[in-house]
């Protein structure tokens, strides 16, 4: 039996609506950042950054969608929903995807463990970065160990954030 | 998957000055980032009308979930309840059997308390007391450790307000908007409460540990007077919190450190309580009744009585 979804033919002639190009991955990114309004009231960083994983999942499946600059716009989303200060998502975000295009020139063949790689990186770039900008902003001495658990699970739960953004990718180019 | 042509757009100008411009917004876009955060360094609430402003959009998002999956930060709990039902029940009877005497006996000191107060013509009138809300999320992403009141400036919770709940200290609001705050939490690194020892007045500093637990200090030298098992309450110096607002039992020492854990699991209180600071509960009532009765001098009105 074949997937039902897969016996959607797209129709000759049809372009899914630029709305619905453009529009679907910046609105997944952000209810991904949207997801410290979850009624959770955490004693620690437990929550991975959704966020962060969808936009790095939306880059490394679909370069040619976004140039670095989507980062500023959306950081600053994700930093007026996660309690960071303010500018730090906005920052880490954009130097995170201005990082990637320079791998990605260096990179002749990059496959699904090479994304991995990457996303881990850049896993561990922001995070750490979000802690050190929570310190010097008053945050006192937190340590770096408090982060490690939130950065593991991250890490791990990349693979899967980037099939369903795979997922939502293909209804989003068949109209 | 072979490097995709697009980033290099060959020849042509028009496609090289645009992937240029992108580069140019996207660091200068980064760069104004860097800036804010140098601001927030010098004035960490700077921003807080931005932000407020995103609050009041999820917080009906937020309320409406909270008040769904209420409770459901104690189903460990309950699973655990049923673990050794049986023995836990008969520790608990006799725990209860135990503990009616001495309910009986706090209510007549409870009644002496007031006696002797009227005749020392301290009248207690606790009016600290702003509003009741609810936590409705948290920075469960951040290094940080705020909360989100479903309350806010509309119903008179402003930026430093204690906040707790019956079980004990929550925090202090940290930013106010119109109907939510920030709520900064007891267990952040940044919130320090002085508090003293519950049954000797062992003065020391709690400070969040960020992870759920707080870091007691004392303020005296030498060897760490606290041992598992302490409980430490709010002081009152400061001005902030009341006294005796219940913080934290120790549990572990660790050379002039104690670990504490909060008495209030903001993940498990029902409802908080946003409080006057202690400050101006102590002093605005006076000054109100002499307002009123006559028209005193000013330095009169100004005097406040001596914190007890």
């Amino acid at each position: 039996m074949i997937d039902r979804r897969m016996q959607h033919v797209p129709r000759l002639g049809h372009y899914p609506s630029r709305w619905r190009l453009q529009g679907t991955p910046v609105v997944t990114v952000m209810l991904g950042s949207m997801l410290t309004a979850l009624p959770l009231i955490a004693q620690s960083p437990i929550l991975p950054p959704l966020g962060l994983l969808l936009l790095l999942s939306w880059r490394l499946l679909r370069p040619e969608l976004w140039r670095a600059w989507i980062g500023v716009p959306l950081g600053l989303f994700d930093d007026l929903m996660s309690g960071q200060p303010l500018g730090s998502a906005m920052f880490l975000w954009t130097v995170t995807l201005i990082g990637i295009d320079l791998i990605e020139q260096r990179l002749l063949w990059r496959d699904y463990w090479q994304d991995w790689l990457i996303a881990a990186l850049a896993i561990i770039v922001c995070v750490t970065g979000g802690l050190f900008f929570a310190r010097i902003t008053g945050g006192g001495s937190i340590g770096w160990m408090l982060v490690v658990p939130q950065m593991g699970w991250t890490i791990l739960l990349f693979p899967f954030v980037a099939r369903q953004c795979a997922w939502i990718d293909r209804w989003r180019v068949m109209a | 998957m072979a490097r995709p042509s697009s980033r290099r757009p060959g020849y042509n100008r028009k496609a090289q000055y645009g992937l240029f411009a992108s580069y140019v917004v996207a660091m200068s876009g980064a760069a104004i980032g860097l800036l804010m955060v140098i601001v927030a360094i010098f004035d960490p609430t700077g921003f807080a009308a931005i932000r407020s402003g995103t609050a009041e959009i999820t917080r009906p998002l937020s309320a409406g979930l909270k008040s769904m999956v209420s409770g459901v930060g104690t189903i460990d709990e309950r699973i655990a309840a049923y673990w050794r039902a049986g023995s836990q029940n008969v520790a608990l009877r006799r725990q209860v059997e135990a503990d009616r005497n001495r309910i009986i006996e706090a209510t007549a000191i409870a009644q002496e308390n007031i006696r002797l107060k009227k005749l020392l013509k301290l009248v207690d009138e606790d009016g600290s007391e702003v509003v009741a809300a609810r936590l409705i999320s948290s920075s469960a992403s951040s290094a940080r450790r705020f909360a989100r009141l479903n309350a806010g400036r509309s119903q008179g919770a402003m930026p430093g307000m204690p906040v707790r709940a019956p079980e004990g200290l929550v925090g202090r609001i940290f930013t106010a908007g119109p109907n939510s705050a920030d709520v900064l939490l007891l267990t952040d690194t940044n919130n320090i409460v002085p508090v003293r020892r519950a049954n000797d007045n062992i003065p020391a500093i709690s400070t969040g540990g960020g992870d759920g637990s707080v870091e007691v200090r004392a303020l005296s030298a030498g060897q760490n007077p606290f041992k598992p098992g302490d409980l430490v309450v709010t002081s009152g110096i400061g001005g902030v919190y009341q006294p005796n607002i219940p913080v934290a039992v120790i549990v572990r020492t660790q050379g002039e450190i104690a670990w504490g854990v909060p008495l209030a699991n903001p993940a498990k209180v029902e409802a908080v309580v946003v409080e006057r600071p202690f400050e101006q509960a102590v002093s605005r009532p006076a000054s109100d009744t002499a307002l009123s009765s006559e028209p005193a001098p000013a330095g009169v009105a100004a005097q406040s009585p001596p914190a007890p």
